[in-house]
This record gives C-alpha cells, structure tokens and sequence, in this order.
C-alpha cells in the first residue's frame, strides 16, 4: 500500500467530526461508463456472500476495478483496514421523473457498537446534477442514536449535504450518518452504487499518520457543526471518545473536555 | 359556488436552544392546502425564519413547546434525535 495514497490525519479527523469524506473525479470516465453499463443492464443485481473477503468480490467486473484503483483502495484500507469484509451492495436506481418524498432515515439502528464501525461508499458514476436528486447527507450525526427512518419528520437541516457531483465521485461514510435519497426530476435514469464494509481489524492507525500532531488535526476536531446548537459540547466529547479509538491515544483531548471529568484526585494532603 | 374550507398548515422548527429566540438548526413544514408533495430543500437552503419569535410575529401560532428534561443517568454523553422541537400552526381558508 502506497503510504501517500492513505488518509491523511488531517481527512481522518475530518471524517470523525462529519461522518463522512468526499472525492470527486476518483473514478476516470471510461471506469465509471463501463461499471454504468453493468448496473444499467443488471449485471450487478447478485450478491456475493454476506461476510465474504471483499478482494473476492467482482474479479473480472468494471465495479471491481473501481474498487481496486489505488486511491480507492487506500482510503477503504484507511478506514477500515486491510481485508475487509463484504457486506452488501445495491445499485440504487431512481428512475427519470420520480418524486421521493420524505426520507431522511439512517441505516443502522441495530448497530449498537460504541466505536467500532463500518463504512458505506456511495460511487456516483455519472454526472449528478442538483435537479437528479443525489443523496443528501446531514454532517455531525454519526454519533446519534436513533431508529432508523423515525427521523422522516425531519426535512430539512442546516449544514445538509446533497451529492451534487462530476462523474466518478465516491463519498465514504460512517454507517450511522443520516442521509435521504431525492427525487429525479431529470428525464435521465440516476444511479448509485453502494457498497457496505466491515472492518476484519482493529481501527487503529490505518491512514498515514505523519501528520497526527498538525494543529489542523485539532482544527477539524474543534469544528462546530451549527445544528449541534446547545448539543456542540457533548458532541464534542464523544468526537475525542472517537479519535482516543482511532489513535489508540486514551490520553487525547482538545482542552479539557475529559480532563475535568476524569480528573478525580485521591491523593490525601494533611490539613492546617 | 366552490364550499371554503380552513386547511391546517404545520411547520416545526428545530431550535439550537429551548428559548423562542434561539437560532432555527432545522425544519419542516407540512402543508394540509395543498396536493403537493414535500420536497426537502437541498444544501443551500435557508430556514424560513430565523427562530420561533420571528414566525409567531408572521402570524403562525405555536401549538407545542418541548420539555426540558435532564439526561437518563449514565446517558449523560448521549445525543439522539433533534431536542428543541416546536410545532406551529397556520389555519388558511382555500376553495374547494
């Protein structure tokens, strides 16, 4: 694995504070016409087993030479380590002119692992104007636990991300981020390729760690979201509990969230 | 000669903080005169009002405040749905 290709701290961070990271022009155009072609014409409709090593996924498929590129297979490895597991895949389609409606929901309420996580991709393989509906993402909600798609009253919040996009953009994102397909009001047919990983190592120092002590690491990890509103501070601390995971540093704070609380002295000092 | 009918309009406001004043961080709005279906408004969109005053002084009157509790012990770290809920109300005259 080529060390420049991984994360850096700086993108790790990030992706600990929103949930999610975005790479536009990742996929070159004939990758993204050829794996179109297989999602289009249903040749990606089986799935591999749930579970299985994902280097057995799609050997002679163009959708698995998108993977395999290096700067995709980097971050993945980032992220998620070395030898993942396959968990699903959908090619999700949204026809020419079809209206969505509310569907704000995120995926994984019966995942309740404290810091652990998987990752979802989300590989746009054409270009994705606003008007074709690309899915939307709310940054900050990763760590927020709630059932499913029982956040649908929820239409609209500040901060919202819609995957406007060139072909061959991938976003990867923390399983618990809530997110919304939207509707297609182009006369085009609009597709999503999606594609869930497990983690088969500890997450821990996967990306390249040169820059672990930039001051843009704390920078990322400070950022307030603005929906956070009164909730910023909390927020804040379950972000360190995160990155403590991530860097196998349990020390790791930003001023002293933690270090108050966890400061419980017991040394005994003669009194007068 | 068309029958009138009042129709109910419902938009909730999601606030950064429990006082009316406190800057809107989300919303929805779901609308009882009109067959059209919701669409949410994408990453550039702007709340329609800047806090729960700003809308009561826009004639929506407010049908529900949210409680204010304490976190559960032991899940004083944990953050779930949205906390500062209001729920107001249009009533609007249309022809059927």
């Amino acid at each position: 694995m080529d060390k420049n290709l991984l994360l850096t701290s700086v993108e790790m961070a990030q992706f600990a504070s929103t949930g999610f990271l975005r790479f536009d022009n990742l996929v070159p155009r004939e990758l993204c016409e050829a794996a179109h072609e297989e999602m289009s014409t249903g040749k990606l409709r089986r799935r591999a087993p749930m579970g299985s090593p994902f280097s057995e996924s799609w050997p002679d498929e163009a959708i698995g030479k998108v993977f395999r590129l290096p700067k995709v297979a980097a971050i993945i490895h980032s992220l998620v380590g070395p030898n993942p597991r396959y968990d699903h895949h959908a090619a999700h389609l949204t026809p020419a002119n079809t209206r969505k409606g509310a569907n704000l929901h995120q995926d994984a309420e019966y995942d309740i692992r404290d810091l652990h996580f998987d990752i979802q991709i989300s590989f746009f393989p054409e270009d994705t104007p606003l008007e074709s509906g690309g899915t939307l993402f709310v940054p900050g909600t990763q760590f927020r636990r709630v059932h499913e798609a029982e956040i649908k009253r929820y239409q609209n919040i500040i901060g919202q991300v819609q995957a406007v996009c060139e072909a061959g953009t991938m976003f990867f994102w923390h399983t618990n981020i809530w997110h919304s397909a939207r509707s297609n009001f182009t006369d085009r047919d609009r597709y999503m390729f999606k594609l869930r990983l497990n983690p088969t190592v500890r997450q821990q120092r996967l990306w390249n760690t040169d820059d672990l002590d930039s001051p843009e690491v704390k920078q990322a990890l400070n950022q307030k979201i603005p929906w956070h509103g009164q909730r910023h501070r909390i927020e804040l601390m379950n972000r360190i509990k995160f990155w403590r995971f991530l860097t196998g540093d349990p020390t790791f704070d930003l001023a002293l969230w933690w270090g108050r609380v966890e400061n419980t002295p017991d040394i005994i000092v003669q009194g007068g | 000669m068309p029958e009138t009918q009042l129709r109910q309009k419902l938009l909730f406001l999601y606030l950064g903080n429990s006082s009316l004043e406190s800057e809107v961080v989300g919303w929805s709005l779901y609308d009882g005169t009109t067959d059209e279906m919701f669409e949410a408004a994408g990453e550039d969109a702007e709340p329609p009002y800047n806090s729960v005053l700003d809308a009561m002084r826009d004639g929506w009157r407010v049908i529900q405040v949210p409680f204010i509790k304490a976190p559960q012990v032991g899940r004083e770290y944990e953050n779930d749905y949205l906390d500062f809920e209001f729920v107001l109300e249009k009533m609007e005259v249309i022809n059927g």
